[in-house]
């Protein structure tokens, strides 16, 4: 039973949780269900150019501060067999494009990079207070309003997807345009790729061309032997890639 | 360019600073320090009774300033408190504000005020204003000093450092583990981890307590109690021999099995960490120390180049402990986890994080620990009156 003695301790209790219980609802999308969805994403890599657009894209959608990068390109050039280290490069994360390769003779590609949204991710494992989360849909987001700035987590990224926005300082990593993949909207990477090379999976949707593709194809992760559960499917990865 | 060969874009700058360097440190300090006092308390190792107390206090003052480093290195400083209010159960960083609660309430607070209990009481009654009414706050309302009573106190201490050493081992392991259970960064990567750590914070905590008794002992101008600091001195050696016996076989263990990060922390160890890994931690920190305390077990030393010896092993201990520790959180950091290139660290003189904060923090303890011995004198008693 409560009783008024009770109930003043109850009442500056309740007062001081309320915030944290605020901090950790997810924003709210009608019409959408999470569960119906379990979002990754596919990245051919014979079909990036290193235009950089993605990159552009997801920096003026999501306000990234400059120097820093939610999604970025890399170009690699290898010669020789897979013992030789790749000569690799990414000026400015890829943001304006490539100047032409230095390197002439063996293979130049690029490989787009971005927030794996591992199933079993190691940055949401470390964060102290759980500002780290996943979605029910798959995806892996950071609640500024909750996260403390300790950086375990950008340790703990395999991948180097995370960093601490300069101005907020807080955690921040791609989030898989979640506001627009919400709302019925790929993310502003994919709408901008001028090739294809990315695209967004929705691996609960028995309609989406992905399972197709994951059929007739062969599809790698980045660092499989980390196990992480990436979703980040790369199609045509050299072994060389890290 | 602030890096050479391939970083992923977001790694050029590093996470974790200096400050990062002086938490765990700290917490090896305190963690070495209260082991070295339950040498006496639970072994029963006489000899190092002296220092008893001094190190009690040692590792509270320690303790204390240990949390700071962190608090200044988070984004969010205000927010720190959500790690007690809703921690994440995953996390190992998580649960260090228990952990660090755990040992200061339960452990050192309460060991040191049921050793000094009958002092407090003693003092709340000989002193006379602001100084009585805060023993007498000290006393926490127990003034009772019968035989019993005192039968009671020495009994629950024992089970608190009894209690206290594990708890020690959990405290420093822990911080050892926060590092080695990061499977993206094959140099903290190892399951050895929090025992390097453990062994490490034992012999920096040993060696600090060494120093700060030789030091008083000098300032109070009484004569140092040589089977006291021998005592000591051999067991830095025997805890230095299993650290760096540990150290080394992570070492061989990697340079042997050669994984994929080999080639990358090869040549760290050689270019950037070249100096505070090969120089200072191990052959100034850790060979020259072992070797001297070994020469002193071994051959007659006279006593008064033992005592110089003794201070110079236990200076370049705790700068070998703190090159480790640097070497660790610093060094993690400075290679790409593609593995195909290097990051530099520059540390500034003036900034939250700089090296004017890691020093304050580094000098704090020892600012603390002289109020402390102010207001709890860790020396006999007739000690006090002699020096007084």
């Amino acid at each position: 039973m409560i009783t008024r003695r009770r109930m003043l301790f109850l009442l500056p209790a309740a007062a001081i949780a309320y915030p944290y219980v605020l901090a950790g609802t997810p924003e709210s999308a009608p019409n959408y269900g999470s569960a119906k969805h379990w979002w990754g994403m596919l990245l051919q890599v014979d079909k990036c150019i290193g235009c950089g657009n993605c990159v552009r894209a997801c920096s003026a959608e999501n306000n990234v501060p400059e120097g820093y990068y939610r999604t970025w390109v890399e170009r690699y050039h290898v010669t020789g067999g897979p013992e030789d280290s790749p000569k690799v490069d990414s000026p400015e994360g890829g943001i304006k494009g490539f100047p032409p390769s230095p390197y002439t003779g063996g293979k130049n590609f690029f490989v787009p990079k971005m927030c794996n949204h591992c199933v079993d991710s190691p940055c949401t494992q470390v964060c102290p207070v759980g500002a780290t989360l996943h979605t029910p849909d798959g995806v892996v987001l950071v609640d500024e309003k909750y996260c403390l700035g300790c950086r375990y987590c950008v340790q703990a990224c395999p991948y180097g997807c995370r960093f601490l926005h300069p101005v907020k300082r807080t955690a921040e990593k791609c989030s898989l345009c979640y506001h627009r993949i919400t709302q019925g909207l790929t993310t502003a990477c994919c709408e901008n790729c001028p090739t294809g090379a990315r695209q967004l999976a929705d691996l609960k949707n028995p309609d989406d061309p992905i399972h197709e593709f994951l059929r007739t194809h062969s599809v790698q992760v980045l660092k499989p032997h980390l196990a992480t559960g990436a979703k980040a499917y790369y199609h045509d990865l050299d072994g060389s890639v890290r | 360019m602030p890096f050479d060969g391939f970083m992923y874009p977001n790694e050029v700058e590093l996470q974790w600073s200096v400050l990062i360097v002086v938490y765990p440190f700290l917490t090896g300090l305190v963690a070495g320090a209260f082991i070295l006092a339950s040498l006496e308390r639970i072994f029963h190792v006489e000899a190092v009774k002296p220092t008893y107390r001094l190190a009690l206090l040692t590792a509270l003052s320690f303790l204390l300033v240990a949390p700071l480093p962190l608090q200044l290195h988070l984004g969010r400083p205000e927010r720190s408190l959500e790690m007690y209010l809703t921690p994440h159960t995953s996390s190992a960083m998580a649960m260090f504000g228990f952990v660090y609660l755990w040992y200061l309430m339960a452990v050192i607070l309460l060991e040191i005020w049921l050793e000094y209990r009958k002092e407090i009481v003693l003092l709340s009654q000989s002193t006379t204003g602001l100084k009585r009414q805060m023993y007498r706050l000290l006393t926490l309302g127990s003034s009772n000093l019968s035989e019993g009573a005192l039968k009671v106190d020495d009994k629950v201490g024992w089970v608190v450092s009894l209690i206290g050493i594990p708890s020690a081992f959990l405290l420093h392991g822990y911080v050892g583990f926060i590092f080695g259970s990061i499977k993206a960064n094959p140099w903290w990567n190892t399951p050895l981890m929090p025992v390097v750590f453990l062994f490490s914070a034992m012999v920096s905590g040993i060696a600090i307590v060494l120093l700060i008794y030789m030091a008083t002992c000098k300032l109070r101008h009484i004569k140092i109690d040589m089977r006291c600091v021998d005592t000591i001195a051999q067991y830095l050696l025997y805890t230095f021999i299993i650290d760096f016996g540990l150290e080394m076989l992570d070492l061989i263990h990697r340079i042997y099995e050669a994984d994929e990060s080999f080639h990358s922390l090869n040549f760290m160890m050689q270019t950037k960490l070249f100096f505070s890994q090969v120089v200072l931690q191990i052959a100034l920190g850790t060979v020259v120390p072992i070797l001297t305390l070994g020469f002193i077990q071994i051959f007659h030393v006279p006593e008064k180049v033992r005592k110089l010896c003794y201070s110079i092993c236990g200076a370049l201990t705790i700068i070998g402990i703190f090159a480790m520790r640097w070497n660790v959180v610093i060094g993690g950091q400075l290679f790409s986890k593609s593995f195909l290139g290097y990051t530099t660290y520059k540390v500034d003189l003036i900034s939250r994080e700089g090296e004017l904060i890691a020093a304050g923090l580094l000098l704090l303890p020892f600012i603390i620990l002289a109020v402390m011995v102010k207001i709890l004198p860790p020396w006999p008693r007739d000690e006090v009156s002699a020096a007084d």
